[in-house]
């Protein structure tokens, strides 16, 4: 699950960590107010307002502005509240945005980028650090990957402060810097440990003109497998942020991931449905979707599959694929025949089911006098449903 | 002769009298599993399908000597579960509930890196050694007693590759599914090398997905020390970047992990990656020469 900047950087200061004041407005009403009251109070002539949508580049798409200028704020905010904004993370419709955070904005001197990761390959937590703070991260570590620093965390004792002077050295910060960033360091990591955190980003982390450290950006990605431990987490979910149907289907307890060609998948298992869709692909067609329906292949499971598979629009045909491993697999063949009556599917659809009773199965299906055409193996399959979306 | 179990392996059901925990002992006692108690905190004393249930992992291994666990607690228990067994000093844990935390595992990890015990899983479908021993939620009909051993992130794939090579006629000395998560308790290289050692298997089919560099260690792994014919299938050729694709481990993060990125480092180390999947059996039998 995904955060938003705002929510990300309210996290952040609960942790210690430094970030501009700011206001989060969800109507022109509130910005207004915060305008009113930015004015008031502020020292600052310059600020920033960011359109909040849950991808990067937003910079470049022209979801961000600084400005002194009051009236510009209020201009911004009218463009983009409820409009979508389309980035180059973005698919071609973008992303709605439903709030702006409006911000102080700083002199900087220098950008600095933390970023935090469970590392796959050392099985660690690893904190990284670069002076190559604003790019994109992935860039710095291709053509430059001794620019990023790294300590791992010991799981079993969790951050220590010498990691933090470690990285502040390498960073080349000096004199109150050093405390400064190893407490920053050490928030980052407790936040990072506490909530669950997949991925953390600070990006850029600045060094204002007058040597402020401060958190420019925030970026986080929560376990979804960890949720169940945070209530409060859950409650910030934006599902207005999320593809309509990847949502639909994790309400329902379906993975389920969108993709562009016509041939809708529905397949028991993730390997063997991701192994379903490059079989298509081999055979020349495009899988239109990722779907595991999981073990327990009942009718009614197979039925919410079907309306879920056919409301994406490019859909022209669908391939079942279940290996029925303890489950009969003369029950999945009624329970499918059931689903395609009940929904009323008119598409072709082309089944190949393998493991206990699979014969019967088969004679089953083509005894129904549905639309349903019967395969004896995944390389069949295959064929035939390239052949029934042409 | 197979790997890490056999016909007499002592096993006990962590999650015993759960649903999950009932449905499969059931299975695992009928395929001939010597499977010989349970742990369900709170029911000590008490008999289960025949079986005693004990309230810790400690007395359950104390009074049937048992050196295996199958754990099906759920995922918010999975941790203490994993810890209860490693503490309690079992030989092997095969964890199958799906969607432990990876935070929770980094902790498992560094206390299996403590001591000897061996962890297949989590989510995962277990291990089985044909017509001899079955832990885990895998069907035991389509197995066959035989020479491959096979190695799978995934379940249904693994299925898929058991399903060929019995009918090929083959058989499997032993299937063991590591598990599709980031984290996982072993990774390929542990089950090669034991695969490499055991007399009984003569070729190794090894499957494995889009997402971290499981693959690639094993391709190194392979290229200096499996002298046997691995035969490999890597699933995702067709998966977008950034998007989970059902398994937590399963994802292209950052353009790293991609499956052709897979392939052509198992094939730079002598795998003979299959294409189709449904060429797995037909190629192992050309790899043994039948």
């Amino acid at each position: 699950m995904n955060l938003h900047e705002y929510q990300s950087k309210q996290l952040f200061k609960q942790y210690g960590l430094p970030v501009p004041a700011g206001y989060v407005c969800h109507s022109i009403d509130e910005v207004n107010e915060t305008i009113k009251r930015i004015a008031s109070c502020s020292s600052s002539s310059n600020w920033v307002a960011k359109c909040q949508v849950h991808a990067g580049g937003r910079g470049k798409a022209g979801g961000v502005i600084c400005t002194n200028n009051n009236q510009q704020i209020v201009d911004f905010a009218e463009k983009w509240l409820g409009q979508y904004l389309v980035t180059y993370q973005t698919n071609r419709s973008g992303q709605r945005v439903n709030q702006i955070l409006i911000e102080q904005a700083y002199e900087i001197k220098k950008e600095l980028y933390i970023g935090a990761v469970v590392d796959r390959a050392s099985q660690r937590v690893v904190i990284m650090a670069s002076t190559e703070g604003g790019m994109d991260i992935e860039t710095v570590a291709n053509k430059t990957p001794e620019r990023i620093y790294k300590v791992a965390l010991d799981p079993l004792t969790g951050p220590s402060a010498y990691q933090g002077r470690e990285l502040a050295f390498k960073l080349g910060l000096s004199g109150k810097q050093i405390n400064t960033f190893t407490q920053l360091f050490l928030g980052f990591a407790k936040l990072f440990l506490d909530k669950d955190i997949a991925l953390a980003e600070i990006n850029p982390l600045v060094i204002t003109t007058d040597n402020k450290l401060v958190c420019l950006d925030a970026k986080i990605v929560l376990d979804d497998n960890a949720l169940f431990r945070h209530p409060d987490l859950v409650a910030l979910r934006d599902p207005t942020q999320e593809d309509k149907l990847e949502s639909l289907a994790a309400d329902q307890g379906l993975s389920y991931v969108s993709l562009d060609g016509n041939i809708g998948c529905m397949v028991n298992g993730a390997g063997l449905a991701m192994a379903t869709m490059d079989m298509i692909k081999l055979y020349g067609a495009e899988p239109a979707n990722f779907l595991d329906v999981g073990g327990g292949t009942t009718k009614q499971r197979v039925t919410e599959a079907f309306k879920l598979i056919i409301s994406h629009n490019k859909v022209k045909a669908i391939l079942v694929n279940i290996f029925g491993g303890i489950v009969r697999c003369d029950l999945i063949a009624e329970g499918i025949i059931a689903a395609v009556k009940e929904i009323g599917l008119t598409i072709p659809v082309v089944v190949r089911l393998e493991g206990n009773n699979a014969e019967l199965a088969r004679q089953i299906l083509s005894d129904s006098q549905l639309q349903i055409i019967t395969a004896t193996s995944l390389d069949d399959a295959a064929q035939k449903i390239a052949k029934a979306a042409n | 002769m197979a790997i890490l179990i056999d016909k007499n392996t002592k096993v006990i059901c962590q999650g015993f009298t759960g649903s999950q925990g009932t449905f499969h002992s059931e299975q695992a006692l009928a395929y001939g599993t010597k499977l010989v108690g349970g742990v369900t905190p709170g029911k000590g004393g008490t008999t289960h399908l025949g079986l005693p249930v004990f309230n810790t992992v400690k007395e359950a291994i104390d009074a049937t000597g048992a050196t295996a666990t199958v754990i099906y607690v759920p995922a918010a228990f999975g941790k203490d579960a994993i810890l209860e067994a490693i503490d309690a000093g079992i030989q092997l844990i095969i964890c199958i509930t799906e969607g432990i935390p990876t935070l929770d595992m980094l902790i498992v990890k560094e206390k299996l890196s403590l001591t000897d015990t061996i962890m297949i899983g989590p989510n995962c479908p277990g291990i089985i050694v044909p017509e001899q021993c079955k832990i885990g939620i895998m069907p035991g009909n389509i197995h066959l007693a035989g020479k491959v051993g096979i190695v799978s992130r995934s379940g249904t794939l693994t299925y898929e590759a058991v399903k060929q090579t019995t009918d090929a006629g083959l058989g499997q000395s032993t299937c063991i599914g590591i598990g599709g998560d980031a984290i996982t308790g072993s990774d390929f290289i542990t089950m090669l090398q034991l695969f490499e050692h055991d007399p009984d298997t003569e070729a190794i089919v090894m499957i494995g997905e889009i997402g971290g560099n499981a693959e690639e260690q094993a391709a190194n792994y392979i290229k200096q020390f499996v002298t046997k014919p691995v035969i490999g299938y890597i699933a995702g050729v067709t998966a977008p970047t950034g998007k989970r694709m059902g398994h937590a481990g399963a994802i292209i993060a950052g353009g790293k992990g991609t499956a052709d990125e897979k392939r052509k480092v198992l094939e730079a180390a002598g795998v003979i990656v299959v294409s189709s999947l449904s060429n797995i059996g037909d190629m192992v039998r050309k790899q043994l020469g039948y």
